[in-house]
């Protein structure tokens, strides 16, 4: 392989001008003209009911309302990993805030007025509201019907309890493992739910034309899979692939929150309802809290046990899951988690169970990071408490059990290439880990190290393709289908291509999706698409690449082996004077001697699908799979600032290292740097999800759920990229974007644990709770009953009581 | 319904508004302005920032009746002869992600700007901490409105940004 010429340098963004000028349109930006309806649903008051009887009568009599539609009219569910969500409930709600009915009208106002007079008549059934009360013997059940829901081969579901998956993953003997260590440590950690935030709330916009074709505007990371899960789910009216069609024009922030199907599904039968004319829905910030997904919430109880050298020698991790009223997408969370809750240690003896658990609170899914921030927050917190209890510095103790190629996974799989070692000494450099900084009066300051690794969470035939075309003037289309969700992917497909073609990063157009133009891509989730579409469009281009050349060769009786592509021209390595530019000839082809023209319109298609995985492991230990493509693997560390008065955390430098194979825009690898970090400090530090006892959220707004401005940023971040070529990434890529939430959690934990001894084990870490400890209280104390997730009672009802099964 | 008159950048524009209609709901619904946008509909967020009168206000708080006779700038009218300086920095320095929260970035970040050509970090934190994004860190967009800022004539010393 030559010098590589773009793939490596911040090319600007091919978005970047449509952006700052406001000619990016997002979906709510789209005219439909004065035929558009405007629709506004029903939701329930109550954490979990039977619905006797929904009048919408009155509803249906109001000025400018057109249609009035419930469950009656479909009757459905929907999923992507299991069919368990309505898309209206007919007998039943199960969370706050479900929709019941929708109102279709003339204007939004007219909608809003009518939805006020849909009557619902409940009958309020015991609401789950806690995972204690979920896993009882005699709990409440949420899904009776959980036996026969259709769900994909790698989920095991317990009919007749909450219980909506279970993982197992088994490796070695850790009870043989815990009598060889010299210290064990055993404690539980609690996370709560919490949510995207993205800027753009959730919209559709849905066109049933009169030809039966149905067409969806959606702010969305995944149009295939919503595709795909639409297909299913309307098929009871007449629908398949070929009749939905699904157009993403840019998406104002996803973070998980907009893969898979949520509120779109309730767009798209509103269409079906009103044919020949389109529809608009759009979220509130409150139903964008509380009707999309959250991130679930988690009670994790660690048992670790060490040699005196700091050697793993067994983990047992317990993961429970607060996964909502529906488990379509969150139990593929609890997956991932069940096979990776090592962390990226290398440890002989493991026993993972991750549970996933049905409760009457608002359903989760995919949120940046898909469970690893949420394990990371209690394995690193622990790493950092073992260490110091054996005397080891925490660097260390990551160091003699870090993850290195070719090292067993838990689950039998041989581990990819990463440079954890080195990545936690450029962290430990960049925080000057050891040296005692001196903090003002009144304040102590803390550090902190840890690591983290994900891999994408996919189906093992998740897979990308793309379509790369020229015009006249030698500038290029590439059509594909991961979503541009600020990451800056379509920048990168870009300098892929261009990478292998020598057209200029400018000329090459990558435009949103549309299910009907663009090539397949599965979801643009689990940062893998730089990775699998990448790899997509590098096959594309090197097909475009070998007609080019075949066109010259052919055209002027030449060796194909003598020509190369340089400075958008074909070139000969035997004659220098030769220069085909492209523009001369990739549509219009080259004339012969003789007044014929050779060639024609150059085009090419690339697809990639990782053969080598298969979701297939044994059901009791996950042996025999190779249910993941790769890990990405860093470490991030923290200088943080506590007062000693008020509790206030001030992050005075962050660093984080990431090994991503190869670096495609060091620029856009930054972004995600940046911008990660300050989202996992957030989610640490700010944001403080609470719900009533009668599971209603009670902050569904940003008042009250608090998001970081400029002003709660880290002073100095030190963002550091590592490449250690990953063999099947496009030029050694691997993926980047969650990655960087995942340690700061752990990182404020330790840092404050040492800045002041006080060790926080229930998130967030609020300047509140340090205030509190360092008045002696502890926080478990005051913080009454909305506690902001579903753990009422003590977390500490351990074990759960989990009906016998295990 | 009552009809009012603005100056939309720079063009009068006359729209019969109800006294309860937001200026944001105006000027997307009935004036094809779409850059301001919905982020919360309540003011948290500043999604929806537009000038009145050079000054920086959230469209979605602000009655679309209450604008009479005043001047609206949204971005549609920024950078109508090409982009400016502040908008080229934001452009080569890679800034925006998702960019759902970039009209009103740039809108407050001008009227910054305009007000006080040399900021310094602090100022430019305050001036844009109504300003919620997500994705960025919001460290890109300081540096790159500091970078204007930069290459301005000095008018005033620049404040250093402070530990708040």
């Amino acid at each position: 392989m030559s010098q590589k010429k773009v793939v490596g340098t911040s090319a600007v963004r091919i978005d970047g001008l449509d952006k700052v000028t406001g000619a990016a349109r997002y979906v709510d930006d789209l005219d439909f003209g004065p035929g558009l309806l405007h629709a506004a649903v029903a939701t329930s008051p109550h954490a979990h009911a039977r619905i006797r009887k929904i009048d919408t009568s009155a509803a249906e009599r109001a000025p400018g309302v057109v249609r009035v539609v419930t469950g009656k009219d479909c009757p459905h569910k929907f999923g992507l990993y299991m069919q368990d969500r309505d898309i209206f409930p007919r007998d039943r709600v199960r969370f706050v805030g479900e929709q019941v009915a929708a109102v279709v009208a003339e204007t939004p106002e007219a909608a809003l007025r009518a939805v006020r007079l849909i009557r619902v008549d409940y009958e309020p059934l015991p609401a789950v509201l806690s995972l204690g009360e979920a896993l009882r013997k005699d709990a409440v059940l949420i899904h009776p019907d959980l036996g026969r829901y259709q769900r994909v081969p790698w989920f095991f579901p317990r009919a007749g309890t909450n219980i909506a998956h279970w993982r197992k993953t088994r490796k070695g003997d850790v009870e043989k493992g815990f009598r060889q260590a010299d210290f064990i440590l055993e404690d539980t950690y609690t996370v709560p739910r919490y949510a995207h935030c993205p800027l753009e709330t959730h919209a559709v916009t849905g066109l049933f034309d009169l030809s039966g074709r149905l067409t969806l505007w959606a702010s969305s990371q995944s149009p295939f899979a919503q595709r795909g899960v639409m297909a299913v789910a309307l098929k009871p009216f007449g629908l398949s692939h070929q009749d939905i069609r699904i157009i993403t024009p840019y998406v104002g922030g996803g973070f998980g929150g907009k893969a898979g199907v949520s509120m779109e599904i309730i767009g798209a039968v509103l269409a079906i309802a009103m044919k020949g004319r389109p529809v608009r829905l759009h979220w509130t910030r409150e139903q964008e809290f509380m009707n999309t997904s959250q991130r679930q919430g988690v009670v994790a109880r660690v048992k670790m046990g060490v040699k005196k050298s700091g050697e793993i020698v067994a983990l047992e991790h317990t993961l429970h899951w607060d996964a909502g009223a529906s488990a379509e997408y969150g139990a593929n969370v609890v997956n991932a988690v069940g096979l990776s809750a090592t962390g990226p240690y290398r440890i002989p003896n493991v026993k993972i169970d991750s549970v996933c658990v049905y409760t009457n609170m608002p359903p989760c899914g995919a949120y940046r990071g898909f469970g690893y921030s949420e394990f990371h927050f209690g394995l690193e917190s622990h790493m950092t408490r073992i260490a110091r209890a054996i005397g080891m510095d925490p660097v260390k103790i990551r160091k003699v059990n870090a993850i290195r190629e070719g090292d067993t996974l838990a689950y039998g799989a041989e581990m990819n290439p990463g440079d954890l070692e080195g990545a936690l000494d450029k962290v430990a450099r960049a925080i000057r880990w050891g040296r005692k900084e001196k903090a003002r009066p009144h304040k102590a300051i803390g550090k902190a190290v840890a690591c983290f690794w994900k891999a994408p969470a996919m189906p093992p035939n998740a897979s990308s393709a793309a379509y790369l075309k020229f015009n006249e003037d030698g500038s290029m289309n590439l059509a594909v289908s991961g979503m541009e969700i600020g990451q800056g992917f379509l920048t990168v497909m870009a300098q892929v291509a261009s990478e292998v073609l020598t057209v200029p990063v400018g000329k090459i157009r990558v435009e949103t999706p549309d299910t009907d133009r663009n090539a397949y891509e599965w979801q643009t989730v689990g940062s893998h698409v730089t990775w699998s579409c990448g790899n997509a469009v590098r096959a594309a281009a090197e097909e475009v690449k070998g007609k080019l050349i075949a066109t010259v060769a052919r055209a002027k009786r030449l060796k194909a082996a003598d020509l190369y592509l340089d400075a958008e021209c074909v070139k000969s390595r035997k004659d220098k004077k030769l220069a085909l530019p492209f523009r001369d000839f990739v549509i219009d082809g080259i004339m012969r001697p003789d007044g014929r023209f050779v060639g024609g319109p150059i085009h090419g298609t690339g697809m990639f699908m990782p053969e080598f995985t298969s979701a297939l492991g044994d059901p009791e230990t996950s042996q025999g799979g190779h249910p993941n493509v790769h890990y990405t693997v860093g470490s991030a560390g923290v200088v943080l600032e506590v007062d000693k008065e008020t509790g206030k955390l001030t992050v005075l430098k962050a660093a984080l290292a990431v090994d991503v194979g190869q670096v495609i825009n060091p620029e856009l690898v930054k972004g995600q740097i940046v911008g990660g970090i300050l989202q996992g400090l957030a989610t640490a530090l700010y944001e403080d999800i609470r719900y009533a006892p009668d599971g209603r959220l009670l902050n569904p707004n940003f008042t009250d759920y608090k998001i970081p401005t400029t002003l709660d940023c880290p002073l100095e971040i030190v963002p550091i990229m590592l490449e250690t070529p990953q063999p099947d990434g496009p030029f050694g890529a691997r993926g980047v974007g969650e990655h960087t939430m995942i340690a700061a959690a752990p990182n404020i934990a330790d840092a404050i644990d040492d800045a002041v001894g006080i060790r926080l084990k229930t998130m967030p870490l609020t300047a509140e709770k340090v205030a509190l400890a360092l008045h002696g209280i502890e926080y478990d104390d005051v913080k009454g009953d909305n506690l902001g997730f579903c753990f009422r009672g003590r977390p500490c009802d351990y074990p759960f009581d989990t009906g016998g099964a295990s | 319904m009552q009809e009012i008159s603005i100056r939309l950048n720079g063009e009068t524009r006359r729209v019969a508004v109800a006294p309860n209609e937001t200026l944001l709901d105006v000027l997307r619904g009935r004036l094809g302005i779409k850059t301001p946008k919905e982020g919360c509909g309540r003011g948290d967020c500043g999604a929806c920032t537009v000038l009145l009168d050079g000054k920086a206000v959230r469209s979605c708080l602000i009655l679309a009746i209450e604008t009479d006779g005043q001047s609206v700038t949204t971005l549609e009218g920024v950078g109508k002869e090409g982009p400016t300086a502040l908008q080229q920095a934001f452009v080569k320095q890679n800034v925006f992600q998702c960019g759902f929260c970039a009209p009103g970035v740039v809108l407050a970040a001008s009227a910054l700007l305009a007000e006080n050509p040399q900021p310094g970090e602090h100022e430019v934190r305050e001036a844009l901490a109504g300003n919620l994004c997500r994705c960025t860190g919001y460290e890109p967009i300081v540096k790159a409105v500091l970078s204007v800022a930069k290459k301005t004539p000095r008018r005033k010393p620049a404040t250093r940004r402070k530990r708040s």
